[in-house]
């Protein structure tokens, strides 16, 4: 990968240091208008499922969960499907756009699993889970970290397609149909929300464990001192 | 690309940087109250701009077999006020007003010569989330707004209930073939729990556009009433 790096030289020390620019504009851009979007999605996401806490049709059923209120945007279901109407448009551009702009870019290199990046994986994973050795890496993003990258977009296309079926089992009749049906469509959307949100967690742990300058890389573009090597 | 720089400088960078992404900050107007609502309220009428575009009118609803039907036992009873608004069937007629040649009062009898009867298995879709299969029976809508000579040019078909329900549907969406001025439930006329003696089934519309205890229609070319619901801040259009 031809990446964009500096040698910082400090104005007091004279020590030099590296930084790469790491996340285009366009990629930290949806990254943070994402993350608001996927926040808003969620949360009214759940105050919808509040109305009928259960999968499949309605006969006389049992309550499956009973989601706190306190964990739910928009108040009530009208008000839920309102945040929910609204951001999901915001979600499907930005979607668009960043999938667009990767494409388009090249970019998709850094980001996208490919077959090439399966025996890198194992490595990583037992690096973090079983106290390994960490892998050395000349690449931006690590097999793991591809792997949880690309899977999270295929994810948001997922979301954005199994709730189309559910808002439009009629002129989408063909999309419920790929699903197994209107039923297992809901569950589809439901699922892959938890799926997402399992992405999430691990993702804000991994943000904790790697610091502040890994953070801010997704602020400026540029992260100081990458611990891979980038010659 | 390499380059070099000094750390006054690359902290410049860095904030040019930083502050490209203001653009996210005005994600907050939605946080603050004034706000909130008129970009909520426009969102949703984004979305129902959408819907209209996304509605085809030769588009079928999926119908079912009679071995997928929701019991009639187990069709849920909806409503947003009683079960039984006291409707005198013997007193009762439509009252169509509007835009159609032939206003006055439909008994059910002249409802029924509209058209022959077209009964349906669709799947009735509550915005709550569940969902059952049932039987209608019922004329067209199409067909009786023909037979009081309804201005195809209109707009909209609005209605009210006698347990003061009211609602409103889009021309096309009314003019549907699988739209529906129901009499017929499982075979046997509306029961007084599901909207007897008229109700609407609109497969192609989510539950609370599906009016029963229909007392008044009109056709019209200006949206005046919405519908209970959507005057509490759900969907105007809601196509499924």
């Amino acid at each position: 990968m031809a990446t964009r790096t500096m040698a910082i030289e400090d104005v007091k020390t004279g020590e030099v240091t590296q930084a790469v620019y790491e996340h285009p504009f366009v990629v930290r851009l949806c990254h943070w208008v994402n993350a608001v979007s996927l926040f808003v999605m969620v949360g009214s996401g759940f105050q919808i499922f509040r109305a009928f806490p259960s999968f499949g049709a309605k006969i006389p059923q049992k309550d499956l969960l009973d989601w706190p209120k306190a964990l739910a945007l928009g108040g009530w279901l009208g008000g839920a499907l309102q945040w929910h109407l609204t951001f999901m448009w915001i979600y499907i551009a930005t979607g668009l756009v960043y999938i667009g702009y990767q494409l388009f870019s090249g970019n998709y290199k850094q980001v996208l699993f490919v077959r090439r990046d399966v025996p890198g994986v194992w490595p990583i994973v037992r690096h973090y889970f079983l106290l390994g050795h960490k892998p050395q890496t000349k690449e931006t993003y690590n097999p793991l970290q591809k792997h949880a990258y690309t899977s999270a977009i295929g994810l948001g296309v997922l979301s954005v397609l199994t709730g189309l079926a559910i808002w439009k089992p009629v002129q989408f009749s063909w999309l419920a149909w790929m699903m197994g049906g209107f039923h297992l469509a809901r569950l589809w959307h439901f699922l892959i929300m938890w799926a997402m949100l399992a992405f999430v967690f691990g993702h804000l742990v991994m943000v904790v464990l790697h610091g502040w300058n890994n953070f801010v890389s997704m602020l400026t573009g540029w992260k100081e001192d990458p611990e891979y090597d980038s010659e | 690309m390499k380059s070099r720089t000094d750390s006054r400088k690359f902290k410049a960078i860095s904030r040019r940087e930083l502050l490209k992404l203001t653009p996210v900050v005005a994600l907050g107007a939605f946080a603050i109250p004034q706000l909130q609502k008129p970009l909520l309220k426009g969102g949703l009428a984004f979305s129902d701009w959408a819907s209209a575009r996304l509605f085809r009118s030769g588009h079928l609803a999926p119908t079912f077999a009679d071995a997928d039907l929701t019991s009639f036992e187990k069709f849920p009873i909806n409503d947003y006020d009683t079960d039984d608004p006291g409707v005198d069937f013997d007193k009762w007629t439509l009252t169509v007003t509007g835009s159609v040649q032939k206003p006055g009062d439909y008994t059910l009898a002249q409802i029924q010569a509209a058209s022959p009867k077209v009964t349906q298995n669709t799947r009735h879709v509550c915005v709550e989330g569940w969902d059952v299969i049932g039987n209608f029976g019922g004329v067209r809508l199409s067909d009786f707004l023909k037979m009081v000579g309804a201005d195809p040019t209109a707009r909209l078909v609005t209605v009210e209930c006698a347990d003061d329900y009211y609602e409103s549907l889009d021309m096309a969406t009314a003019m549907h073939p699988q739209s529906l001025l129901c009499y017929e439930m499982y075979g046997q006329p509306l029961t007084r729990e599901h909207g007897a003696p008229l109700r609407l089934s609109i497969p192609t519309k989510i539950g609370y556009k599906q009016a029963k205890y229909v007392t008044d229609l009109k056709v019209s070319h200006v949206l005046e009433k919405v519908g209970y619901w959507e005057d509490q801040g759900y969907s105007e259009f809601y196509g499924l």
